[in-house]
């Protein structure tokens, strides 16, 4: 690591008070005893003997001294010369539009051996809550190109919408391809990226670096890699700075900005590793009682503001432990995001890519962004209809599992049918493959159509009238 | 105001403090020379604990504290209907002019406005004895809420005094009391201290349903005027969207709407959405009848905890002026973690899951402020209360739903299941309870339908029969049944579909009033006793499916028949009753072979 770096020339000088020796170092902590003047949560910058520079922050401060947590981890630490500066404030890092196109490390530090842009402004890592009277309520449709996702869990700008998935499940695929082929509806303005990598593996990073090269996104990308063997405590402040650079691209640039983080899974657990040396009492799983508090601290920076060009919309990687989606990550992600998309080993496994569940999944912010005006009069009912017809498919399916397909009667073989081209025709479709909403709308019909009629009572009768197929072919019935 | 003592830690939203000055428990103080607003929550020695309810990044050990000298209050009086509130009552608007987008700390905003004008028109003459929680005069608040100027609880003498009609800031003088303990002056606001219960003259048992427009709820679990119900379910299985149903069509006079550590676009929804769409009873613009207290997830944890606080006790407020109240929480969990993460700070002894102890009182006590009550002044008003709760997992066997079960009447459990099958309010009739439904019969059958209760048992009996069936379903398939019960399984299908579902989106099934209610129960229940009854006369399942035709259009009822225009019904049970008869026809005659 660098010893003069940018956040520390950005930092003002002022007020630095600097102590030499530590009291005690656990974990990722360390105690400094005899401090005056240092506040909660203000930036440290821990200074090694051999020059090395690190940074942390308070957590704690008293009368007596501080607990600061390390963000490059305390490996190495020397209690007797080790020397703590403190900088008067908490952690401000430069942004710029000039970050676009840049990779840097989760402290917001350049990586890519070019000169640090030049920055445009500094902002507070921690931002500060949007006030709920200014936001613009989010309506404007992403069309993403993936069926299941414009047609059954819309994404909207300004929305928090995470992918939860399971270790091997091509969540990086889905999400890149999603980042590809992101555009409104009626406007050809393209989305900035800001790409932030929690402890993945380095393969994972390449493949985004090289999926945005591929589009000729890159350009327009900034990326903020904390990778597995990268400091762990890193991880608590790589969505903070990237956050901080989006806000900044968003509300002071005017530029809508796509948040791609990955993997919310190991913030936790760093965020666990932390609260455990504290010796804080644990609520679930060991996790910190905070942990909601913590992770909303980061889904909520999203949105559009009233009297802002701009707007960030965050799509949260997620997998889940032991596939587990009543884990305490995806389970306290789910009650901040504005909805989920679940991915499921079983559709994977039969080969359908994206293998999104669409039972689980759910798009909140749809229900004002579909419909007459935005999409398609009958966007609403129709997803509405598919999703009671897939999920009476499961009902049929374990009833044919106990009872034989043969013995099903016949408007239960037809959901059958219809469930095998539900996943085989509408969820599935190419890697690179980009449908338009009325591909995807006139599909759902199409596949809808193998029900009969009078089973589709969650669309009205003139919407059966416009768009239901009668009598669909044979062969498609098997 | 002066300084009490001194910072001598910090960890997030609770410091402690040396106690230099005249420091109360409970005192409302300002710490640092942000003068950001704290509680004290606990005081050894000389050292206090603090709660702050503002961001403490920058608070460091020998900032002082200074004193109010006044325990954490709200403000009352004319000004709160139609605004937006943080959780210690901070007008976000005015937060929003001062500071923009993002909210800032140590902003000091009145609650009410200082500068606006009200039309104050007196009700009390000069010369009247007076006690507490007597009407003084009213002021036109909004288009649907007339103010109540009340005597501040506790203060009673002889009107020296009052304004004549007229034009008054919340500020101006407007009576004058002379008490034992001489003159006092009145103006239109009053402080309350959030965390007392204010006081009434009697409690009234609970018998007047409050009506939500949701059938489930309004025909199954129904909820009284002055009852509390909790909305517990997993993420996304449509609490919030439950409690904005609620918040739109429910027949009480004002709402209250908590957004309790949750999300900030959906309290922009409410912004959004509400000053649009007109409450069906009024006319009027829902904002008219609305306060909000937002404290999003991401906004100070402390004043998330009293946020709920505030939330009640400007409830408790217009129940005393005789109004009938509804408190929505969303999220009651929310709160409860905000209280286990300031335990936690105080390094309390946790219970379970490291919540406090006192979870259940703290639970209780809040609860408690619920009740319809003869007011002060003779009135009658209610609070009622709805609690969301969000268990980890979605498992009710976690403590803050096990805490609340205890204290509440009415329950509404949202299943997850149902949630990812789009059958929507998800509220899982096996699981869900309320203790009101012999409370409210009576309201019911005067009101709309003499044969309501037995509608309900039948409809309950239909839905448990069901259950059991499914089980047997599930091992040897529905074939295997004989058709008496493979007609309540259709039966039963057509209860969920067309009663219990409902779309809060569509404009007509959004809500039903009562008497559209009954009305499809009676249709619902009508087709069971008659379809029944040509089952038994051998009839067989295959045929009642193929030949009567009406299923489409009964699932589509709820949504195609308005509320002010029930004869569709009618024209359904009539072709009903002809395709049944033509059935049972064929099976007469197999009865009397000639
Ligand atoms: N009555 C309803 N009609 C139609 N859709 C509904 C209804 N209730 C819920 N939904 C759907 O379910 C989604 C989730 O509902 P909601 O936001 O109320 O969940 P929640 O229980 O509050 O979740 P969380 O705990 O995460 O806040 C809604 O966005 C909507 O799509
Ligand atoms: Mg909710």
């Amino acid at each position: 690591m660098s010893t003069k770096t940018q956040v520390e020339e950005a930092i003002p000088t002022l007020r630095t008070k600097q102590y030499e020796g530590l009291a005690r170092i656990y974990g990722p902590l360390i105690v400094v005893e005899g401090t005056r003047d240092v506040s909660y949560d203000e930036t440290a910058e821990i200074i090694l003997p051999n020059g090395e520079l690190r940074r942390g922050r308070v957590l704690e401060a008293s009368e007596k001294g501080v607990v600061v947590e390390v963000w490059g981890g305390t490996t190495g630490l020397e209690m007797k010369s080790t020397r703590v500066r403190f900088l008067g404030g908490p952690l401000q890092i430069p942004v710029s539009t000039g970050m676009l196109g840049r990779i840097f490390n989760g402290l917001g530090e350049p990586i890519d051996d070019i000169a640090p842009p030049p920055a445009e402004a500094l902002a507070d890592v921690n931002g500060a809550p949007i006030n709920p009277v200014r936001r613009a309520y989010p309506q404007d449709l992403i069309i993403t190109g993936i069926s299941a996702i414009d047609g059954m869990n819309t994404l909207i700008r300004g929305q928090k919408l995470p992918l939860f998935s399971g270790s091997g499940l091509p969540h990086n695929e889905i999400a890149a391809q999603i980042a590809r082929q992101a555009h409104l509806a009626n406007s050809d303005e393209e989305f900035a990226v800001v790409f932030v990598a929690m402890g993945v593996k380095h393969d994972d990073a390449e493949f985004f670096w090289r999926s945005f090269n591929e589009s000729g996104a890159l350009s327009n990308t900034a990326m903020f890699l904390n990778l597995a063997d990268d400091p762990p405590m890193e991880r608590i402040i790589a969505p903070r700075a990237a956050l901080a650079l989006a806000e900044f691209l968003a509300f002071e640039r005017d530029m809508h900005v796509l948040v791609i983080m990955t993997d919310m899974t190991n913030y936790g657990e760093a965020l666990r590793e932390l609260a455990s040396q504290r010796g804080q009492i644990p609520s679930r799983k060991g996790y910190p009682g905070y942990l909601y508090s913590d992770l909303a601290s980061i889904y909520e920076r999203t949105g559009i503001l009233k009297d802002r060009k701009g707007s960030i919309t965050q799509v949260p990687i997620l997998t889940m432990p032991n596939d587990d989606i009543n884990h305490p990550m995806p389970d306290l992600t789910g009650y901040i995001t504005e909805g989920q998309i679940v991915l499921s080993r079983d559709l994977f496994r039969s080969g359908i890519y994206p293998c999104i569940n669409v039972l689980p999944s759910l798009s909140r912010l749809m229900k004002d962004g579909i419909g007459e005006g935005f999409t398609r009069a009958d966007h609403p009912a129709l997803s509405n209809q598919l999703y009671a017809a897939y999920a009476h498919v499961q009902e049929v399916r374990s009833l044919a599992a106990v009872i034989g397909e043969e013995e099903l009667s016949d408007v239960d073989k037809r959901y059958l049918a219809f469930g095998e081209a539900f996943e085989h025709r509408f969820i599935n479709q190419g890697e690179y493959e980009a449908r338009s909403i009325e591909q995807t709308l006139d599909l759902g019909w199409e596949i809808l159509s193998l029900l009969p009629k009078e089973e589709l009572t969650r669309v009205s009768e003139k919407e059966l009238e416009q768009h239901y197929i009668e009598r669909p072919s044979a062969t498609e019935e098997g | 105001m002066d300084q009490e003592g001194y910072i001598t830690w910090i960890s997030g939203p609770v410091v402690r403090a040396k106690i230099t000055g005249a420091m109360r428990m409970l005192e409302q103080v300002e710490v640092s020379s942000f003068r950001l607003v704290g509680e004290v929550i606990g005081m050894q020695e000389d050292t206090a604990t603090i709660q702050v309810y503002e961001e403490t990044s920058g608070i460091k050990p020998g900032d002082p504290v200074f004193g109010t000298g006044m325990p954490l209050s709200v403000e009352l009086g004319p000004g709160l209907v139609g605004e937006i509130f943080d959780g210690i009552q901070r007008p976000l608007e005015i937060l929003a002019a001062r500071s923009g987008n993002f909210i800032q700390r140590g902003i000091k905003a009145p609650a009410l406005d200082r500068e606006r004008k009200w039309v104050f028109t007196p009700v009390l003459k000069p010369g009247t004895e007076l006690q507490g929680g007597e009407i003084l005069g009213t002021v036109p608040e909004s288009s649907l809420i007339e103010h109540r100027i009340l005597v501040p609880p506790g203060l009673s003498g002889t009107l020296e005094w009052i304004a004549p009609k007229g034009e008054y800031t919340v500020t101006e003088v407007i009576a004058r009391v002379r008490t034992p303990s001489g003159s006092q002056e009145l103006t239109m606001i009053q402080e309350w201290a959030v965390r007392r219960e204010r006081p009434f003259r009697e409690r009234l048992s609970p018998n007047v349903p409050l009506i939500t427009g949701q059938r489930v709820i309004d025909t199954l679990f129904p909820i009284a005027k002055g009852g509390t119900a909790a909305v517990p379910g997993g993420f996304g299985s449509g609490k919030t969207v439950l409690q904005q149903a609620l918040a739109k069509w429910s027949n009480a006079d004002l709402i209250i709407y908590i957004g309790c550590g949750e999300r900030g676009n959906e309290m922009t929804d409410v912004l959004v959405e509400f000053p649009k769409l007109l409450d069906p009873y009024s006319g009027k613009p829902l904002m008219e009848r609305t306060i909000l207290i937002a404290n999003t997830s991401n906004m100070p944890v402390a004043a998330r905890e009293a946020s709920i606080y505030t939330g009640i006790s400007l409830a408790e407020y217009y129940r005393d002026m005789g109004y009938d109240v509804a408190l929505m929480a969303d999220s009651t969990s929310r709160w409860a973690e905000a209280l286990r993460e300031v335990s936690g700070r105080l390094e309390e002894m946790p219970a379970e899951e490291g919540f406090p102890a006192y979870l259940g009182s703290r639970l209780a006590s809040f609860y408690e402020r619920a009740g319809r009550v003869v007011t002060l002044n003779g009135n009658e008003g209610s609070v009622t209360i709805v609690g969301a709760v969000s268990p980890p997992g979605g498992d009710f066997s976690e403590p803050v739903t096990q805490h609340t079960q205890r204290f509440i009447r009415a329950f509404w459990a949202l299943d997850k299941s149902l949630a990812a099958a789009r059958h929507f309010p998800a509220v899982n009739w096996l699981e869900s309870y309320s203790g009101y439904d012999a409370d409210v019969a009576q309201w019911w059958e005067d009101k709309v339908s003499p044969d309501w209760e037995e509608l309900r048992r039948k409809t309950m009996d239909i839905l448990q029969q069901e259950a059991q069936l499914q089980e047997i379903v599930k091992l040897v398939g529905p074939d295997a049944l004989p058709d008496s019960q493979r007609f309540v399984l259709l039966v039963a299908r057509m209860i969920k579909e067309a009663f219990l579902q409902q779309n809060a989106m569509d404009p007509i099934d959004a809500y039903s009033v009562p008497q559209k209610q009954v009305a499809l129960l009676q249709l619902l229940i009508h087709l069971f006793e008659r379809g029944s009854q040509v089952v038994a006369k051998g009839a067989p399942i295959g045929r009642i499916q193929k030949e009567v035709t009406i299923w489409p259009q009964l699932v589509r009822a709820k949504a195609t028949i308005p509320n002010d225009d029930l004869s569709g019904l009618d024209r359904l049970r009539e072709q009903l009753d002809k395709e049944l008869n033509q059935i049972e026809r064929d099976y007469d005659e197999h009865q009397n072979p000639s």
